[in-house]
């Protein structure tokens, strides 16, 4: 079976009697039966509900009832709720838990008609670069199997890059979506913080985590957000605004001429690979070509963007995490005998080396001793990048910078140096500070055949300008 | 071991309350199940509150109606932008592994209760703040069980703790403090205001400091009291207990201690455990909360009368002695009663006293509330009027006719009377018969009576109560026996 582009493809030859869910469920199935020995993406297949569902489904498109989403596949990254399904954010300290209710994002999925095949790999609680820090073992790169897919949303990248389902959803704290995507060429969309309740979404850093959807196509990815996206009375603070029509605004055929800004440090920093500054350059010149404006600019704190990130997101995430502890659900040391052991036993043996540290130093910057110089320093520096990014989008419509310094990296890389690793968010991190919607999407290979991505950032809740651009340049 | 009276001859308490009140909202603060009390364990418990991967809290805008209604009876400044903090600490009880708290933005500021000392003169305790957080679980450790079980069913119901200024000077004034609170709670209907049964839960602050000193000694927390008596043992316990260490010169740190009822000694935890960091910071899963000033208003028309209220009411406007319109106002209900009931008379003093004593009586007796007591307000009012009318003389309407009302609530009471035949004898011609009777039945004492001894005229009076079974009109009785005597 052809590996099909998008969810408009399998509804025409659905419609022409050439395919139906069924069939295309097998499709799946089987592709994932082939590769996830090796690439090891999904943690659960849902093969059989899959079947079930998807007949279900032919049936409604046969009655012409079906939802929005009909024919539509879908992996989901191991750290969303799906009502009694397993739910480990790749951890050993969910051992054996079973999530009691659906997300927002799958109850809304499976509502249209969407057919949920599976539970994918990632970094632990979605921590990660790499998807190596993962209780499952590591996620592999379909376009070199020695190479990591990027993290935390690794294997719901390789998903969709292998063809093992035609969208996954994933979440996207600092780049978790994007960076991944550009690592195996695909397109991934973190929106508006808000704009996707997190209702059922477990969190790392709840001001920064965001669902983030990763596909093959600006128009599937515009109709599963539409889907998704919105009021929930689970969240309170997801955002209010009424969700755009964005599949129908991605179809107009006017081609609005963009002011775009891109970063100095994208094309002309040597840390940059030169494949992903010679990418940036094409990239340009194609921009520009399109009657687009694009102006190189500098934005003076960048070097500020990572600490700020890091201090914040492991101080929430070191509050967030403080639930697995033993008591109720998951994992609990069974060499515990008393109170605080059981603590101290339970999340040592639990948590994996990267959640630690994270947890770690997030107590640490929250500390009394410590507080000021950290944790309020970066709320304030946090502030200033917000008002910067604000200011940047007056004047541009989008900033434009490498979703990532390097492509792919070999399995094992950074393992002994984390700070390092750390870099890989360089570009991905300001779009989560500033809580603006931005999109990674593939723009060449570099001399190995390794993809590379770049990323577009806009103002807030203008998602659908960031499809039009994407559609452009696809 | 130093007697109290005489540590306080030199030292001066400060002290401090910090009151948390369980609020009765129906259901919890940032979850959707309901606030249960005395429910089996872990029956009343969502997804929310048990902390599962992916929850959200939500709150409940209840929450905030209650604790407005607390500082505007307080008189406290309501804060306009609320947001939420998280207090972090490990504990089995604690499910999130921290307490959603407001910290820098605590609902309501400043204000006061107002307490009364024994000179009877009224002391303000000034309010620092009131804020809204969430309760824990409950640990329970069963005896003879290995392992410690947790009960969820209270984790997340709301809370208000109310801190207190240090201006409580002694252990009768922290109880008079907690009296006011459980009465003001509870006239509020926001909290059962039961300690016992932990629905109102208080820590004390305690120092000592020479008289005329000016400067805050070391301050010692106090937890663990479930009762009213046990705050003022502790706060005993605590003021003698600093005396003595600065008696012999040694110094002390400022603490938390946990008071053992047994013993009535506070003892101190590990410092390890006081010394909590509680790393609060701002909540990233709520938005803030806007308290505008039209939700302030809607508030304040839904205020009920608050007790120093009703206390003016009933002193000023019905003439009640300060000791009744205290034992009227201490519960809220009792004191609406008696209001209600003085809509349908001038009887003020006697119908305060019908409720103080034979309403109580009844109540007590079956250990009901007022609104399980069958008489409606008017009822007791008409009762009065009827005792006030001559109608009816007082002892029958005791032990006669409010008998048969708590019977037959539905019936009037002067219908009641009369169908029981209770209401007073005024037929002249027929009271005159009896009278001539009972002068006829006792001639030598009519002798007696002639001769001077005027006193007898008691029992000719009580013969005729007895022939007319105590309904025979007192006045007209006692003036047709006069007359009839003097006439022979």
């Amino acid at each position: 079976m052809k590996n099909y582009h998008s969810l408009a493809e399998i509804r025409r030859d659905m419609e022409e009697g050439l395919l139906n869910c069924e069939a295309l469920v097998r499709h799946y199935l089987k592709n994932i039966e082939e590769k996830n020995s090796q690439l090891n993406v999904f943690v659960s297949v849902y093969a059989d509900e899959a079947l079930q569902r998807a007949r279900e489904v032919d049936e409604k498109i046969k009655a012409g009832t079906a939802g929005k989403l009909a024919g539509l596949v879908v992996g989901i990254k191991d750290v969303i709720c799906y009502q009694d399904h397993p739910l480990q954010a790749a951890s050993k300290i969910l051992d054996g838990f079973v999530s009691q209710f659906s997300a927002t994002v799958v109850e809304r999925l499976l509502a249209e008609d969407a057919i949920i095949i599976g539970r994918q790999n990632c970094d632990e609680f979605a921590m990660g670069s790499s998807n190596e820090n993962s209780v499952y073992g590591p996620t592999r790169n379909a376009a070199d199997p020695e190479r990591v897919p990027g993290g935390s949303s690794g294997a719901s990248a390789v998903a969709v890059q292998a063809d093992m389902c035609q969208l996954s959803i994933g979440s996207d704290t600092g780049g978790s979506v994007r960076q991944p995507a550009a690592f195996c060429g695909v397109i991934g969309l973190k929106p508006t913080y808000s704009r996707i309740s997190r209702w059922g979404l477990i969190a790392y850093a709840s001001s920064f985590d965001c669902i983030g959807l990763i596909g093959k196509s600006p128009e599937d990815i515009a109709l599963t957000l539409e889907v998704v996206a919105g009021a929930d009375e689970h969240d309170s603070t997801v955002s209010q605004r009424p969700v755009p029509a964005y599949a129908a605004y991605l179809q107009r055929e006017d081609a609005p001429k963009y002011r775009i800004a891109c970063l100095r440090e994208g094309i002309e920093n040597e840390a940059i690979a030169p494949a992903i500054r010679q990418t940036m350059q094409e990239s340009i010149e194609k921009l520009r070509k399109q009657g687009h404006e694009v102006e190189i600019i500098d934005f003076p704190i960048l070097q500020y963007i990572l600490p700020t990130y890091y201090i914040l997101t492991t101080a929430e995430a070191s509050s967030n995490l403080a639930r697995y502890d033993g008591v109720r659900y998951g994992y609990r040391s069974p060499q515990a005998s008393d109170l605080e052991s059981l603590y101290k036993k339970t999340r040592s043996e639990g948590f994996g080396r990267e959640v630690k540290r994270r947890i770690i130093l997030g107590t640490f910057v929250l500390s009394a001793d410590y507080y000021d110089a950290y944790y309020t320093k970066a709320q304030r520096v946090r502030r200033i990048i917000k008002e910067q990014t604000d200011k940047l989008f007056e004047q541009y419509d989008f900033l434009l910078t490498p979703t990532t310094p390097d492509t792919a990296f070999p399995l094992g890389s950074f393992q002994d140096d984390p700070v390092k690793m750390y870099l890989a968010d360089l570009f991905t991190v300001q779009a989560n500070v500033a809580g603006v919607p931005a999109i990674s999407i593939p723009a060449g290979k570099d001399e190995k055949g390794l993809p590379i991505g770049i990323q577009f950032i806009a103002n807030r809740f203008e998602e659908e300008k960031l499809l039009k651009i994407s559609r452009s340049l696809l | 071991m130093m007697k109290l009276e005489e540590v306080l001859k030199k030292y001066e308490p400060v002290i401090g309350l910090e009151v948390h009140a369980q609020l009765k909202t129906r259901s919890k603060a940032f979850a959707p199940e309901e606030a249960v009390y005395g429910a089996l364990p872990n029956t009343s418990v969502s997804v929310v509150t048990l902390a599962h991967p992916g929850v959200l809290p939500k709150v409940n805008k209840r929450t905030f109606d209650f604790a407005i209604k607390m500082g505007l009876a307080c008189g406290s400044q309501i804060t306009e932008y609320n947001f939420f903090d998280r207090k972090n600490y490990f504990y089995p009880d604690l499910p999130k592994g921290y307490q959603i708290s407001q910290d820098k933005t605590p609902i309501c500021r400043g204000g006061a209760i107002h307490i009364k000392l024994p000179d009877g003169t009224t002391k303000a305790i000034g309010i620092t703040r009131i804020h809204i957080e969430e309760d824990a679980g409950k640990s329970m450790h069963i005896e003879g069980e290995e392992e410690s079980f947790v009960d969820f069913n209270r984790a997340g119901v709301p809370l208000i703790e109310i801190v207190s200024e240090p201006d409580i000077r002694s252990a009768d004034e922290a109880y008079a403090y907690l009296v006011e609170i459980r009465k003001l709670v509870r006239y509020l209907d926001i909290c059962d205001g039961n300690m016992e049964e932990g629905s109102l839960r208080c820590d004390v602050n305690v120092s000592i400091r020479p008289r005329g000193s000016e400067r805050f000694g070391t301050r010692v927390e106090v937890k663990n009291l479930n009762s009213f008596g046990n705050v003022k043992r502790a706060i005993e316990f605590e003021i003698v207990r600093q005396a003595e260490l600065i008696e012999r010169g040694e110094s002390f740190v400022q603490e938390t201690r946990m008071f053992n009822a047994e013993t009535g000694q506070t003892y101190s935890l590990r410092t390890k455990e006081s010394l909590n960091d509680y790393r609060y910071f701002p909540e990233p899963d709520l938005t803030p909360v806007y308290v505008t000033q039209e939700w302030i208003e809607r508030i304040q028309a839904e205020m009920p009368p608050l007790p120093w209220e009703l206390f003016d009411k009933f002193t000023k406007e019905y003439g009640l002695s300060e000791y009744d319109a205290e034992v009227l106002t201490s519960e809220r209900d009792i004191a609406l009663y008696y209001d209600e009931a003085c809509q349908y008379t001038k009887e003020y003093k006697a119908v305060a006293n019908w409720i103080s004593v034979q309403v109580k009586a009844y109540l007590n007796e079956l250990a009901y509330t007022i609104d399980e007591f069958p008489l409606k307000p008017k009822a007791i009012a008409d009762l009065v009027n009827l005792i006030a009318e001559g109608k009816i003389t007082h002892n029958i309407a005791s032990k006669q006719l409010y008998p048969l009302m708590l019977e037959n609530p539905d019936i009037e009471p002067e219908a009641l009377a009369q169908q029981h035949q209770l209401i007073v004898n005024t037929n002249t011609d027929e009271l005159l018969g009896i009278v001539k009777e009972v002068i006829a039945r006792f001639p030598d004492k009519v002798e007696e009576y002639k001769n001077g001894k005027k006193g007898l005229l008691g029992m000719f009076m009580g013969q005729v109560m007895r022939a007319t079974q105590g309904k025979a009109d007192p006045k007209l009785a006692t003036r047709l026996l006069q007359e009839e005597l003097e006439r022979l």
